[in-house]
């Protein structure tokens, strides 16, 4: 049976506590969430941390607010939460595309959206849905908040802007008017990591796209941030031709490498199919009312 | 570390290694065997257990972590020769075949039965899709379950 390391334990009573404890053991401690990533990394002795810092009492972490044209979305909301909140799945209908392909029941019961981004497994699904969405991290340290965008938050494969003592404590989606959202995945079964998915987020002001974001997932790192096509679809007017063109860049922009789950070539031709799908989808869910996503299937 | 964690209805207290997993206390330190485990790379869902009425991956949970936290294993579904309807359903439906994956697959069956009494054949399906069934009888799985829905509203078996 596999079984971690020899580490020490420390459960968390409160942001300031957990900050408290990361400082006082450095490089040594790492935070642990839902765990799912962490622990199967600690089993295979991929990661040794000589302290676990415990956040999940922190229950100030768990909750999804709309406040003022922002969904505040603590980092310790686990993926479950995310797929039941109708809040979330009103304004963002790309989370819960994304939600309902991400591992199983039981994994989603005990990950975490704050897990997701900071495994930062180019693989990871949230990391592409909130790519998409430009949202912004939230990172706590002993000198108090900063902000920073999606593209600053991933520095590479497994590294974010979370610094030594630091922790990720909340994430923030825009809510902008007129906007659609989606997000479309090819796996090799369910509950799978994904060959390659894409996602989408957009608004439609005068029938043209504005505030484009796309973030594709498993085709390499830096395919988080698809400047080319962002900037090929804003202010342009959707169409087939448009589509297109915008899977040939997404497909152009990324860098997948051959493994067991498919070919470099076969993950190149599914971001290109799978971000005009998802750009589809995502100019259909637009300018509709707030929540008739919901019924549609 | 000295912990307690509440398993059955029972509060358990042991010195454990902050590395001890959940599937180990369960099965080496209170015996409760029930509890199968199988890949220990948290993907095939045999080790399932509920933790405060939901389903884990109790392979992929430190002990330290359920500590004053409620767990429900499969020892717990029948009360005393009552057997839970998901448990009688797995009977009348031949749910099992070599029975590795069962205590988790029931475990599921009554998570998804506690929160929604008649679900769908779809939803059933979501609730187990974590977790193998090595001898692939999923179909009977899903009666089992459907069975337990059928005939288990009234039956003493569910906690909630
Ligand atoms: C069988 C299986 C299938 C899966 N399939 C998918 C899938 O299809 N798609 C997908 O996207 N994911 C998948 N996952 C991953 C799953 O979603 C994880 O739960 C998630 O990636 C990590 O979240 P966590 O809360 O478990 O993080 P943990 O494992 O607790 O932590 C992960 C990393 O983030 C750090 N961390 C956690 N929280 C914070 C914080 N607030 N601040 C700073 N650092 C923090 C930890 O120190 C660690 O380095 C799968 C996992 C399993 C086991
Ligand atoms: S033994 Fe836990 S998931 Fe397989
Ligand atoms: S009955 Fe044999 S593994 Fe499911």
């Amino acid at each position: 049976m596999q079984v971690p390391a020899s580490f020490d334990y420390q459960r968390a009573e409160s942001v300031d506590e957990a900050l408290e404890l990361l400082r006082r053991y450095g490089e040594e401690a790492r935070v642990v969430a839902g765990g799912h990533s962490l622990l199967p990394m600690m089993k295979l002795r991929l990661a040794s941390p000589e302290v676990l810092v415990d956040i999940n009492d922190l229950h100030e972490l768990d909750h999804i607010a709309l406040v003022g044209d922002e969904l505040r979305v603590g980092a310790l909301t686990r993926h479950r939460t995310l797929l039941e909140s109708e809040l979330v799945g009103r304004y963002f209908p790309i989370v819960h595309d994304a939600e309902k392909v991400i591992a199983d029941p039981p994994v989603r019961n005990r990950g975490t959206i704050g897990g997701s981004l900071c495994q930062a497994d180019p693989s990871e699904d949230l990391s592409a849905v909130c790519g998409a969405l430009h949202a912004l991290a939230v990172i706590r340290g002993a000198d108090g908040e900063r902000i920073v965008s999606m593209a600053d938050f991933h520095q590479g494969p497994y590294e974010t802007a979370v610094g030594v003592g630091e922790m990720l404590t909340e994430v923030r989606l825009p809510v902008l008017p007129g906007a659609g959202s989606a997000y479309e995945k090819v796996e090799r079964k369910a509950g799978d990591w994904a060959v390659a998915a894409a996602g989408v987020a957009l608004t439609l002001r005068e029938g043209r796209i504005a505030d484009a974001g796309v973030g594709l997932a498993a085709v390499g790192a830096g395919a988080l941030n698809l400047h080319a096509v962002q900037t090929l679809l804003n202010g342009s007017e959707p169409s087939e031709a448009l589509y297109e063109e915008a899977g040939r860049v997404a497909s152009e922009s990324c860098s997948p490498v051959t493994d067991g789950r498919g070919s470099a070539e076969y993950k190149r031709h599914l971001a290109d199919e799978l971000t005009r799908r998802a750009l589809r989808r995502a100019v259909a869910r637009a300018g509709r009312p707030i929540g008739s996503t919901a019924r549609e299937a | 570390m000295r912990i307690t964690v509440n398993v059955n209805g029972d509060d358990h207290t042991r010195e454990v290694e902050p590395r001890h997993l959940l599937v180990r206390f369960l099965r080496d330190d209170l015996e409760l065997t029930g509890t199968h485990w199988g890949c220990d790379t948290s993907n095939c869902g045999t080790c399932v257990v509920l933790m405060d009425g939901e389903p884990v991956k109790s392979c992929t949970v430190l002990a330290v972590m359920a500590a004053g936290h409620e767990i429900r294993t499969v020892e717990d579904l029948a009360d005393g020769d009552r057997l839970d309807p998901v448990q009688q359903g797995f009977i009348e439906q031949h749910g099992l075949q070599c029975g590795f994956c069962t205590p988790g697959m029931m475990l599921s069956g009554r998570a998804l039965l506690d929160r929604n009494p008649d679900p769908s054949e779809q939803e059933i399906r979501e609730a187990i899709s974590g977790q193998l069934c090595r001898c692939t009888g999923y179909l009977n799985i899903v009666r089992s379950i459907q069975w337990a829905a059928r005939n288990g509203h009234e039956a003493a078996g569910s906690q909630t």
